[in-house]
């Protein structure tokens, strides 16, 4: 294919960094951070899945057109989750 | 003639706009998983806003040490998907097949463990539906989330599934001489696929083991 | 005798293996006719019930079977699949200039998805039926439902993806496939609408499926996942599954707006009025269509700041189909109008989606809802724009493009006259409906007080004369294939790229790729040079 390639330095550098922010999330989970704690966890794994998809899935490389049909779907995921929302978070009673 | 257009299909007139239509489609494809997890993702964030206190009780009895130990070879077996994609860049094949080999053994030992664990909650009696027992107050909500995780954690286990067997037959591919540095996008497009179950993983590790 | 799509092999294998967009489209077209034709049966069965007040025909038990038969079937069967599957498969490729679909092996693989999940759909109706209405709301399904909702779950299930596939396909088709010269803003407008309804398709399939193979999956394990019993949340189900079957609605009206484009600026001669907000507000539908889900769970105990929020975006969808209504309606101002068959369906369509639409508005306003939620209002409501818009745009369509698919020329007379009664036998069905519901009658009952008998007759009376009205076109169209008029290539005169060449078109679709230098319904430039010569 016609794309300018990913050198293995740099996948290697990635997966090093992944493994990291695994280590990093279990150990930020020991640590009681109240509500933050999950707002961490998710953080880090959005991150994990920005470099899987940038470097291994080379989004890095990729038109734009693709970088936008990779995002579509997280998008409608989100308008699902925060329009549930919308109704579990109000709910009176629930 | 050019070599490589023994692989151009009759209705496109270049390998570009081939190659082009493959890796769009496979993003929609991908897009469109996404959605489908994503309705088990916000099952799983409803109940736990509604019952926060049951999951944490019910993911202690998951093993982080196990669960971390998979993440760890699912993400080993991202790079080495990778790593076959770029020995396709480079035309070599023998390279192509074995990294396809390690991801595959990677993938059936994630699976394996899996396994394990699933055959360690049969034993304490945590599979939901008829004999599920939890000790401790939060015995009903926390049945809802052993239903999650397994509905969650099966899903997943038959996207992998379905990743082994797509990669056997690639290597049948590039055994066959199917694979060269221009024209890969069997091997470029299982890569998609077993980053993107990667990826869900990656969600669904935190969700289901790291809840305190 | 020319070589065309046809002909050039009559083998049942060389249909059955055949990648050609051209035949699956045809294949397709006999499917969902099967299929129509079984969902209008359970219609008439429901429709006689309801002739007197009585639950006398059927037992309350099979009526319930019946209804959710008729809906199961028409949603997932026909109408989904009914545009996109047939006109889509067969003209995209054609109007951008393409030899085929980007995916041809799995647009076939599409169809038999389709029959797998149509036949296992069928199957769950044979083997005893299923009661829960085509929504499958939790826990009545997961849990208490005795009838065979397993099977019918799977085989909407794997219709599914073959509505995902066909979206997918048409994506990657319309982006990396135009001819030369085809640029975004030469593109029929058939295509945009498509284009925009492959994407409800492709994102929010992927959820129905995921919550019904939830259903499917509490059922057969009994493993807890919307049981009250367990803290399980009904609504839950809901919004997962009207998150996907609110769009739906937009998967049914989106290409049938996309049909009437064509439709309305052939029949007028002229180029459609505002080309670019008719465009956009395919996508502007598709779009806002997400959001607005939330319209069906008004009085199900959501959230009432959430019922606020879903009631105002609702209204929101209204504009861009309003737009399009504006500039059908000014294509039609000074332009040559011709009264063929397929403009009468055009202007039904224009009529009957202006009510439709209209009456959406009553639904999506919180108060009103609360009033006629649940009622025949609401049945005649979605049938003006599932039947009255989908529906007429659908045998519009198949009119107008009969001769290229077939090489035929349809009665146009007995063409007329069918579209006419049913337009009439469809407004005497579905119009007391509003009245009815208006006046509190509840659907999905076997029985009804004696006052509704009138209106309730005059609905089934009506529904005689539709059911007559589809049975023409299914009788002259297929006499057309062997005694009708030889069409030619472009007997209506159309400026579109599929009337460019052969009528029934070669296997290749075109002899060369052809170059695109105008703009779309670039008819006033025919016209001119009609005029000139």
């Amino acid at each position: 294919m016609a794309h300018e390639s990913i050198s293995r330095t740099t996948y290697f550098t990635i997966f090093l960094i992944l493994l990291a922010l695994l280590v990093v999330t279990v150990r930020v989970a020991d640590v009681d951070l109240g509500r933050f704690n999950f707002l961490a966890a998710m953080a880090i794994a959005s991150v994990k899945a920005v470099l899987i998809a940038y470097y291994f899935m080379h989004l890095k490389t990729q038109t734009q057109l693709t970088r936008l049909f990779a995002g579509v779907g997280f998008a409608w995921l989100a308008l699902l989750l925060v329009l549930t929302f919308a109704d579990v978070a109000t709910r009176l009673g629930g | 003639m050019h070599p490589e257009s023994r692989f151009l299909a009759h209705h496109f007139d270049s390998l570009e706009q081939q190659h082009e239509a493959a890796t769009m489609g496979m993003w929609l494809f991908l897009a469109t998983e996404i959605l489908f997890f994503g309705g088990m993702f916000t099952a799983y964030g409803v109940y736990r806003s509604f019952y926060p206190q049951a999951f944490v009780a019910a993911s202690h009895h998951l093993d982080v040490t196990i669960g971390t130990f998979n993440t760890g070879v699912l993400l080993t077996s991202s790079l080495t998907a990778a790593l076959a994609v770029h020995a396709a860049q480079a035309g070599r094949r023998r390279a192509v097949i074995g990294f396809l080999v390690a991801t595959m053994l990677l993938g059936a030992t994630f699976l394996g463990v899996k396994g394990f664990e699933y055959h360690h909650k049969f034993v304490e009696s945590l599979i939901p539906g008829h004999g599920f027992v939890f000790p401790g107050p939060h015995a009903r909500h926390a049945e809802l989330f052993f239903s999650l995780y397994f509905v969650m954690t099966a899903f997943h286990a038959l996207h992998i599934l379905i990743g082994l067997g797509v990669m056997a037959y690639v290597i049948v591919l590039t055994r066959r001489g199917q694979v060269t540095p221009e024209h890969h996008p069997s091997v470029e497009l299982t890569g998609l696929y077993w980053h993107f179950v990667d990826i869900i993983w990656v969600f669904l590790f935190p969700l289901l083991y790291l809840i305190r | 005798m020319k070589s065309h799509y046809l002909n050039e092999d009559y083998s049942v294998r060389s249909w059955l293996l055949t990648t050609d967009h051209k035949r699956i489209g045809i294949l397709f077209l006999l499917s969902i006719t099967l299929f129509f034709i079984l969902g209008g049966a359970a219609a008439v069965a429901v429709r006689l019930e309801l002739l007197t007040p009585e639950g006398d025909l059927v037992s309350a038990e099979a009526y319930n079977r019946l209804f959710t038969a008729h809906g199961v079937i028409m949603v997932f069967f026909f109408l989904i699949p009914s545009i996109p599957s047939v006109l889509g498969n067969f003209f995209i490729p054609m109007m951008i200039g393409a030899r085929d679909l980007a995916f041809p092996r799995l647009n076939l693989l599409s169809w038999y998805l389709y029959m797998a999940g149509g036949l296992l759909g069928l199957s769950a109706i044979v083997g005893g039926g299923i009661d829960t209405g085509w929504t499958f709301y939790t826990p009545y399904s997961s849990v208490f439902a005795n009838g065979q909702v397993i099977l019918a779950a799977t085989g909407v299930f794997i219709a599914g993806f073959s509505s995902i596939l066909t979206g997918l396909n048409f994506i990657v088709t319309i982006h990396t496939m135009r001819a030369p010269g085809l640029t975004w803003f030469r593109l029929p407008l058939f295509v945009w609408a498509h284009y925009a309804t492959s994407f409800i398709q492709v994102l929010g399939t992927p959820v129905v499926a995921s919550v019904i193979a939830l259903v499917g999956i509490e059922r057969l394990f009994g493993v807890g996942l919307f049981d009250p019993a367990l803290g399980g949340d009904p609504l839950l189900f809901q919004h997962l599954f009207w998150f996907y079957s609110h769009p739906a609605v937009y998967i049914m009206i989106l290409p049938a707006m996309g049909v009437i484009s064509e439709l309305v600026t052939c029949f007028s001669r002229k180029r459609i009025f505002g080309y670019e907000f008719v465009a956009y507000s395919s996508i502007a539908i598709a779009a806002v269509g997400f959001l607005v889900w939330g319209h069906h769970m008004f009085v199900s105990g959501q959230s009432m700041y959430a019922g606020m929020v879903f009631s105002f975006l609702s209204f929101l969808v209204a504009i861009p189909s309003a737009v399009k209504t504006f500039n059908w309606t000014a294509t039609l101002h000074k332009g040559s109008i011709s009264f063929a068959t397929p403009m009468i369906y055009t202007l039904g369509f224009l009529g009957l989606f202006a009510i439709g639409g209209l009456t959406g508005l009553f639904l999506a306003c919180l108060g009103v809802d609360v009033h006629v939620h649940d009622t025949y209002f609401v049945v005649a409501h979605f049938h003006y724009i599932m039947v009255g818009g989908t529906v007429m745009a659908y045998l519009g369509g198949i009119h107008f493009w009969w001769p290229k698919m077939t090489g035929r020329l349809y009665p146009e007379f007995w063409g007329r006259l069918s579209a006419m009664v049913i337009f009439i036998g469809f407004n005497l069905t579905f119009f007391p409906q509003f009245l009815l519901g208006y006046m509190g009658m509840p659907r999905r009952y076997y029985a009804y007080p004696g006052e509704f008998q009138v209106l309730n007759v005059m609905s089934t009376a009506g529904a005689s004369i539709l059911g007559f009205g589809y049975l023409m076109p299914l009788c002259y169209l297929l006499w057309s294939l062997k005694y009708g008029a030889e069409a030619g290539p472009n007997p209506w005169k159309s400026v579109g790229l599929e009337w460019q060449t052969e009528s029934p078109p070669v296997v290749q679709n075109f002899e060369t790729t052809p170059e695109v230098t105008q703009e779309a319904y670039a008819y006033d430039a025919q016209e001119a040079e009609a005029d000139a010569s």
